[in-house]
């Protein structure tokens, strides 16, 4: 099986789990507790919280630990626009994962004032146009990293400034989940005041990611009980999971440069073996910033769920991106926003390639998937 | 062995359906055709492609080590059966969408997909037999007549039947849960679904006050002879042979024996003006040959209803069933089946009665 649908989950990294396994069974204490056994749990948690700061360039404290990236996200977006006791405005754009569209549908069906900005035909948001729609309302500014179906990098940091001419106070957050594997991502450098990331996306556990909360910013919580993280996040810690997202953050961050030129090989032959067999099987956001491990491409004619099919029999797993509850295929949001017709989107598929991709795949999975478009076609 | 297409519905009897084909050898998919949503794209809760359906779909087809899709013909159902059901209603008739699905839907999809996937053959679990016989394919009834679902099929055709196989049509029901039992396959005790799909357990009139965009006129009621006795809110309210909720209480039972949706009006009468001697139909469709104008056979004109002899009167124009016995409360809208003892011939909807 060729598993090219990293950017849904990735296979854990051995030293991963390697750090994980004490946690199980030996050191398995209540981090909350006062005896030796909880202490030794809540050390752990600790030393887990110091180093994801550090791979992030943020102080331990900014760092609350959550159950993955669409809890980050609802805490993100929740939680800023309801600080304080207010109902804050949330200004974001229409590409975003729905664990912020939904965050922020739900936000307004209790009176916060939303505004979803559009994006241009690849995916990319322009900051001046989030900038002119923050207000007195405006709470939170939501603008993802990396899309997620697409892999198109959005200019954060530029959002960031433009917003910050307009309303220095308003908090912004960025949906880091599809970016960090092979984006290096400095919350200074960026600029943001809260950043979600989720640690099955690159070799760590699931169900497990973090909130970044800048010192100083205000947060609601989202999850009420213990007062855990600061009041910020309740519920007994998933020490395990803490120590294993830290040791994945730690080994992502320090084998990128190496992840980015591998991968970016094995895709970029991917996109050209695929388009010297079919010269109309075209990437869609070629020509943009995107990041290295995504290959999304529009091959005409095709649908994607029927695609999608044959390559599962053929020992290949991808992914149309978008898909509901059941498993059946919808119509992609993302590119929707696109400009893309329903037909259209459902032509397009994505392939991920990972940390276990093997040289030489990107090309041989382009043989597969260029055989069954021969015989669909 | 060939390589099979199995629709798998999450009940018992599609599930046992794809174990028969994977006993048999058969490299066998299995798909759940995702054909109606709730709003915003989320699976129903009730009725028919309920999450816990293809849940229970893609469960069995793990348990048997078969690949599983869900498919999304949302669009098309909602073009072909949902919009036409709520039209029907509208013009006074009384729809099968479960037929209408069959018709245009379900097995049309079905065959695009196999042919799609690379598959020889589609499978479901319906109760109804194929047999290649005197030089064509031919369809029959099951052998349990209480589970019989070759009414339903009796619109396909040589090209569909070709490449259908119904492996639980020669089984009976209590024999499809027994071998889903001793499958240990989780579906085994699972009831019968009854609902039609997309309106599930809430009553048809409710469904059609919330997805109708044409506001239901008011109208009356009149008896045979055309005199007023009373208004109604609808004519969707009605179905021919209605006798509750009519509201109207005048000794001897009422029915509903015509409903005019052009005029609103809902004729009510008698028992006895319930009769009809012949029907009329529409979009016929023979299993192989057609049948010989004069030719003596059965129909059947309700999902579950008794086969009843008739005579068949073809002309080019259109099909008429003569019954041998004049039959109560037949509603426009409604398929007939026609059947030479258990071969199904072919079937048409019904236009008109008299």
């Amino acid at each position: 099986m060729h598993y090219v649908d990293h950017a849904a989950t990735t296979p854990m990294r051995p030293s991963v789990w390697r750090s994980m396994e004490p946690f199980v069974a030996e050191t398995f204490g209540n981090s909350s507790g006062s005896h030796t056994i909880s202490r030794k749990a809540k050390n752990a948690l600790e030393d887990a919280r110091e180093r994801a700061a550090a791979v992030l360039g943020a102080r331990p404290l900014e760092i609350v630990f959550t159950g993955g990236g669409t809890e980050a996200d609802n805490l993100a977006v929740k939680g800023a626009a309801l600080a304080e006791g207010r109902r804050g405005g949330v200004v974001t754009t229409l590409i975003e994962h729905e664990a912020v569209l939904e965050s922020a549908a739900f936000l307004e069906s209790i009176g916060c004032p939303i505004t979803r900005i559009a994006v241009d035909g690849f995916g990319i948001v322009d900051p001046d146009a989030i900038a002119g729609a923050v207000d007195a309302d405006t709470a939170v500014v939501s603008v993802m990293a990396a899309n997620n179906e697409t892999g198109v990098i959005e200019p954060v940091a530029d959002v960031v400034e433009a917003v910050r001419s307009v309303r220095p106070d308003v908090v912004v957050h960025t949906d880091a989940v599809q970016a960090f594997a092979s984006v290096d991502l400095d919350v200074g450098e960026l600029g943001v005041d809260l950043l979600a990331i989720a640690g099955h996306k690159f070799g760590g556990p699931k169900g497990v990611g973090l909130l970044y909360v800048k010192t100083g910013t205000p947060l609601e919580a989202v999850l009420h009980g213990g007062g855990q993280e600061l009041g910020r996040r309740s519920g007994t810690h998933n020490v395990m999971g803490a120590v294993g997202l830290a040791t994945a953050m730690e080994e992502t961050a320090s084998d990128r440069a190496s992840f980015r030129d591998r991968v970016a090989d094995e895709r970029d032959d991917f996109e050209a073996r695929l388009a010297a067999l079919h010269g109309d099987a075209a990437p869609t956001v070629g020509s943009v910033p995107r990041l290295v491990q995504h290959a999304h491409v529009r091959i005409p004619g095709v649908r994607n769920e029927t695609l999608l099919v044959r390559l599962d029999g053929a020992g290949v797993a991808a992914s149309a991106a978008s898909a509901c509850q059941s498993g059946a295929a919808t119509v992609s949001h993302v590119l929707e926003s696109m400009g893309y017709t329903p037909d259209e989107a459902r032509e397009c598929m994505r392939f991920s390639f990972g940390w276990t991709t093997e040289p030489g795949e990107g090309r041989l999975v382009a043989d597969i998937v260029a055989a069954e478009v021969k015989a669909l076609r | 062995m060939t390589s099979v297409l199995v629709a798998m519905s999450g009940g018992v009897d599609s599930s046992v359906a794809a174990a028969l084909m994977k006993d048999e050898g058969h490299d066998v998919i299995g798909v759940t055709l995702k054909l109606w949503e709730g709003s915003g794209g989320a699976a129903p809760t009730a009725g028919c492609c309920t999450v816990s359906d293809s849940e229970d779909a893609r469960r069995v087809a793990a348990q048997l080590d078969i690949p599983y899709y869900v498919l999304d013909h949302t669009d098309v159902f909602m073009g072909g059966v949902v919009d036409r059901f709520i039209g029907d209603y509208l013009s006074g008739l009384t729809p099968n969408p479960c037929i209408e699905c069959n018709r245009t839907v379900k097995f049309t999809e079905l065959m695009v997909r196999a042919r799609e996937f690379g598959c020889d053959a589609v499978v479901t679990g319906h109760y109804a037999q194929v047999r290649r016989e005197r030089g064509a394919w031919r369809l029959f009834r099951s052998v349990d007549e209480a589970k019989d679902q070759s009414y339903v099929l009796s619109m396909l055709g040589q090209d569909q039947l070709a490449n259908l196989r119904f492996p639980v049509g020669p089984l009976t029901k209590p024999q499809v849960r027994d071998l889903a039992r001793g499958l240990g396959l989780r579906t085994a005790g699972k009831p019968d679904s009854q609902d039609i799909c997309f309106v599930g357990n809430r009553d048809y009139r409710d469904f059609l006050a919330d997805h109708s965009r044409q506001t239901v006129r008011q109208g009356t009621i009149v008896d045979q002879d055309g005199a007023v006795v009373g208004t109604h809110a609808g004519v969707t309210n009605f179905t021919i042979g209605q006798r509750k909720g009519l509201g109207i209480a005048v000794g001897e039972p009422r029915f509903v024996t015509r409903i005019d949706p052009h005029t609103a009006t809902v004729t009510i009468g008698r028992r006895a003006d319930l009769e009809v001697g012949e029907v009329g139909l529409r979009d016929v469709s023979w299993v192989a040959d057609p049948v010989e104008s004069g030719a003596s056979v059965t129909v059947q004109y309700r999902a579950h209803g008794a086969l009843v002899p008739a005579v068949v009167h073809v002309d080019p124009d259109n099909v008429v069933m003569v019954f041998d016995e004049p039959q109560l409360a037949i509603a426009p809208g409604q398929t007939a089946a026609i059947y030479a003892g258990r071969e199904v011939l072919g079937g048409g909807i019904i236009s008109s009665s008299g």
